[in-house]
């Protein structure tokens, strides 16, 4: 059974940005964007290792700050030209509340 | 297993060699390249439309540095290789970097010839190879002032073309009877002289140079029947000769050039050349399509496929000056067993002759109207017989069956072999393929996935054709650049409705204009805040999330995610106190490393994010504020010490650096804005290449403006001269609001400039002076609103969520 971990309110994040969760294993992104959806990405692009978490959030997608990979939040895929992937973690919301599944965490964690 | 290719030379043979190897045999080989220049690959051919300023270093590159970074190649600028050991395959550069081999290609190029005459390590002599040849004779060229060519053959007259364009008077010296004799004959040649002296180039054929006058620095030419030039450069450019020193001193077998084989392998088995550096068959080379033939064949050979071998074949040739249409090709001396035919309009400058041989087309040579040069080349190449359309031969491929075709038709009925792009041996057939095939509708997509008319350009309009021809009305060749994938409209539309619908938020400008994405993208969102915040002052809300992070949290970005923090020193001034908070932050902080800027200030770099704002607290506390040096805007006015302390000093160039950035910090531009202001004409400022630069001079101050420094070096132009520092102030801060209200999100200054050009730019902020008032009040009002410190905002808590984590998750206990 999943257990889930609350990591904040939705209107911690704004609307179109992100905020990070910080784990032993590294950085994870949360992304809110203009619909109130929430994705949680690790927060480091598979290209240079920039943070996803600071650039520019369009629709369901997010900008690398460094070099402008595009990636799709829901799949982790970059999109366009560039072939990679970033790790997405499984989120929950209830009542404007974030969970985020612990075992997910756990992996991180390894 | 990955062998280690070395490569010494980084020109266009060798860069097209790469882009066929990483095609066909990826991974096989680990590359590293010795460049002797500063810089990536580019496209030599263009160098004459850089010179003549019709287009930029930009424009012309053709592997930008995240070529190399995505073939894993390691490239060596301005690393120039010292020697060759053949028997530990190594190589070693002159600064002593050592790199093994397993195969080595040789790709020097080549060196313009220097004839032996007086004079000619003067300064001022110049050659015409690489983009440092163009820099300075621009840089000559701002002085105006006489330029002598020697030379005139292609390079010579293109760079005579050119010089002439930035505004120098030139003068063409050729030791032959008339121009160009090795491509054209002398009817063509005279034509040529004709349309050349129309344009103000002065050309003396037979001219036999004796001596280069001058102490130190040239001063003028003096030719053998006494007469003397005067010039303040002269450009050399009488032919060029093998770079093959290198392999000289390896022991590798050398005549005029690198002796290779077909297949481009030199005298040892782990040794190729190739380009201009080499010597087939007894030949060596020097336009570009058999140098890129060169690269197919060498491509192949590291690729261990088979290949039919390097085979020399008639190259047409093509003046790239505007307005010149010249097109030669083949054999065009006079014989017995020759035939020709010729048409001649005086009227209007057409000049057309073919040579034929047994009833085939040897050569020929097209001058005024050229487009059948491409038709007359394949009818050549293909060996076809002319008897049955002798009568009309000369008339072209649009006379032939018959009725007259339009240009479109011609092109549409030429066989799918016809050659289009010469310079990439591309065939029609390979170009409709690929719009067909890929969906292509636009000349950048042809270029791109075909290299068609991607090296000298001289065949845009053929392939302008083909892709009409193609695709019928689909194409539009006239459609404005989208700004981005999210609209049809481009930049000026955008901007133009956003005033004349009053639009005034990001949300309101998509609906309007129908935006096709619902949030836009990372290239739309920061332009459109951009035009709003310039637009609307004072009305609009930026939006801080439509912001690169840098302007989103006032910081720099840095490669490992920690930021660098700029306080602005106002003119470049600073003093005890400040300097001690700024030494104390870095201590309070533990900040790794402080760095003087070339901007007259001081970066704090590394800090860690969630430090911002408590380091912000500290520096305001000391009464500084932000720098921007992150901002799309006002960076930094950098001063000398003028009258205050400079015996030279002839203005105080401090004070009013300091009056012109405390008058405009805050202010948000279209791509960073750079100032400097310099006492005296000694410049120590470096005025002339910013983007807005004062020289003070004693009646007053000269200010110019769109200069670079960056990827592309430019020195300034002279804008207008002002008698006093309140009038200087004012048009300076004209001119900048006239580039915030017309510049193009991310277009610098000097590209604005050289887009809405000059007489437009003087006619708003120098001559009328209800205009200049105008453009002035805006930038004060929208000022009101601007100028408030962003730091302080966020240490008294704008934006907290920004420098916190949502949460945290503790750290496990080390080792248990």
């Amino acid at each position: 059974m999943t257990n889930w971990i609350e990591i904040g309110s939705i209107n911690a994040i704004p609307r179109r940005g992100a905020r990070c969760v910080n784990t032993p294993a590294g950085k994870i992104a949360v992304f809110r964007t203009q619909e109130d959806q929430i994705f949680a990405l690790e927060n480091r692009c598979p290209h240079r290792d920039g943070p996803l978490s600071e650039g520019i959030v369009h629709g369901g997608s997010v900008t690398c700050p460094l070099h402008n990979w595009v990636f799709d939040m829901a799949t982790g895929k970059a999109l366009g030209a560039d072939v990679g992937a970033v790790r997405t973690y499984a989120i929950d919301v209830v009542d404007g509340r974030i969970f985020i599944a612990a075992d997910t965490m756990a992996v991180a964690a390894e | 297993m990955t062998e280690k290719l070395v490569i010494i030379g980084n020109g266009m043979a060798p860069g097209r060699m790469l882009e066929h190897l990483f095609e066909t045999a990826p991974g096989k080989f680990d590359v590293t390249i010795f460049n002797a220049e500063p810089r990536v690959n580019y496209d030599r051919i263009m160098l004459s439309p850089v010179l003549s300023g019709e287009k930029s270093f930009d424009d012309i590159v053709i592997h930008g540095d995240a070529w190399y970074i995505k073939h894993g190649v390691t490239l060596y600028k301005a690393v120039r290789v010292a020697r060759i050991d053949r028997d530990a395959k190594t190589i070693t550069s002159e600064t002593g970097i050592v790199e093994a081999y397993d195969r080595l290609v040789i790709a020097t190029g080549s060196l313009p010839f220097m004839p032996p005459i007086e004079g000619n390590t003067l300064a001022g002599v110049l050659s015409y190879r690489d983009l440092d040849d163009v820099n300075a004779m621009m840089l000559a060229a701002k002085a105006r002032g006489h330029a002598v060519v020697i030379g005139g053959g292609l390079l010579g007259l293109e760079a005579a073309a050119g010089l002439a364009l930035q505004g120098m008077s030139v003068t063409v010296l050729h030791n032959a009877p008339t121009l160009m004799n090795r491509q054209l004959d002398p009817a063509a040649g005279y034509l040529l002289e004709r349309t050349l002296v129309e344009r103000g180039i002065s050309v003396i054929c037979n001219a036999d140079t004796r001596q280069i006058m001058g102490d130190s620095h040239v001063t003028g030419v003096r030719l053998a029947d006494g007469s003397e030039i005067a010039a303040d450069i002269v450009i050399m450019a009488v032919g060029i000769r093998p770079n093959a020193a290198l392999a000289r001193d390896a022991g590798l077998a050398v005549n005029r050039g690198i002796v290779v084989d077909a297949q481009m392998r030199t005298s040892d088995p782990f040794i190729y050349a190739l380009g201009e550096c080499v010597e087939v068959a007894g030949s060596c080379f020097g336009l570009v399509a058999p140098l890129y033939d060169m690269a197919n064949v060498l491509a192949a050979q590291l690729a261990e496929e088979a290949t039919l071998g390097f085979v020399e074949q008639a190259t047409a040739t093509r003046l790239k000056v505007t307005g010149v249409n010249l097109y030669s090709v083949g054999d065009f001396g006079e014989g017995d067993d020759r035939d020709e035919i010729v048409l001649r309009d005086a009227q209007a400058g057409i000049y057309k002759r073919l040579i034929l041989k047994n009833d085939r087309i040897i050569g020929a040579v097209l001058y005024g109207e050229t487009s059948d040069g491409p038709w007359f080349f394949d009818l050549l190449k293909r060996v076809v017989d002319t008897r049955e359309m002798r009568d009309t031969l000369i008339f072209g491929q649009a006379y032939q069956g018959g009725s007259p075709l339009d240009p479109m038709a011609a092109v549409a009925a030429l066989p799918d072999e016809a050659e289009i792009c010469g310079c990439n041996g591309v065939c029609k057939g390979k170009i409709t393929g690929a719009i067909t095939g890929k969906g292509l509708t636009t000349l950048d997509d042809v270029r791109a996935h075909t290299k068609a008319s991607a090296s000298c350009g001289s065949c845009t309009g053929l392939v302008e054709q083909l892709l009409h021809a193609t695709l019928g009305d689909a194409y539009n060749p006239a459609a404005v650049l989208p700004m981005c994938p999210c609209t049809e409209l481009g930049h000026d539309d955008v901007r133009r409705l956003i005033i004349a619908k009053s639009l005034k938020s990001i949300p309101e400008v998509m609906q309007e204009l129908e935006w096709k994405t619902s949030c836009g993208c990372a290239k739309c969102r920061p332009t459109l805040n951009y035009y709003l915040v310039a637009d609307w002052p004072g009305e609009y809300e930026d939006d801080g999330q439509s912001r690169f992070i840098n302007e989103r949290v006032h910081a720099n970005i840095q490669k490992d995610g920690t930021y660098s923090v700029v306080p602005r020193m106002w003119g470049g001034m600073t003093n005890p106190k400040e300097l001690r908070a700024i030494a104390d932050v870095a201590d309070k902080f533990h900040i790794p490393a402080v760095k003087v800027t070339g901007g007259q200030r001081i970066d704090l770099l590394g800090v860690r994010k969630e430090d911002l704002p408590a380091v912000w607290a500290d520096l305001n506390a000391a009464g500084m504020v932000s720098g921007a040096a992150y901002a799309k805007g006002l960076r930094t006015v950098k001063t000398c010490v003028g009258s205050d302390w400079c015996r030279f000093g002839t203005q105080d160039s401090t004070g009013f650096g300091i009056r012109l950035e405390k008058f405009m910090w805050g202010a948000w531009t279209p791509a960073k804005l750079k100032l400097a202001v310099s006492g005296c004409p000694r410049n120590c400022a470096e005025a002339t290449c910013k983007d807005i630069g004062v020289i003070c001079v004693d009646s007053g101050y000269d200010i110019h403006f769109a200069g670079a420094a960056g990827l592309e070096i430019k020195g300034t132009e002279l804008l207008c001269h002002a008698d006093s520092e309140d009038e200087a102030l004012e048009i300076i801060v004209a001119l900048t609001q006239l580039y915030r209200e017309q510049g193009r999100y991310l277009e610098r200054i000097y590209k604005w400039a050289k887009r809405v050009g000059t007489p437009s730019i003087l006619a708003n902020v120098v001559t009328d002076l209800d205009k200049r008032r105008a453009y002035y009040e805006r930038f004060v009002y929208a000022q009101s609103f601007a100028q408030i410190d962003p730091w302080e905002e966020r240490v008294n808590g704008k934006d907290a969520h920004e420098f916190a984590a949502m949460a945290e998750f503790g750290m496990p206990v080390a080792a248990e």
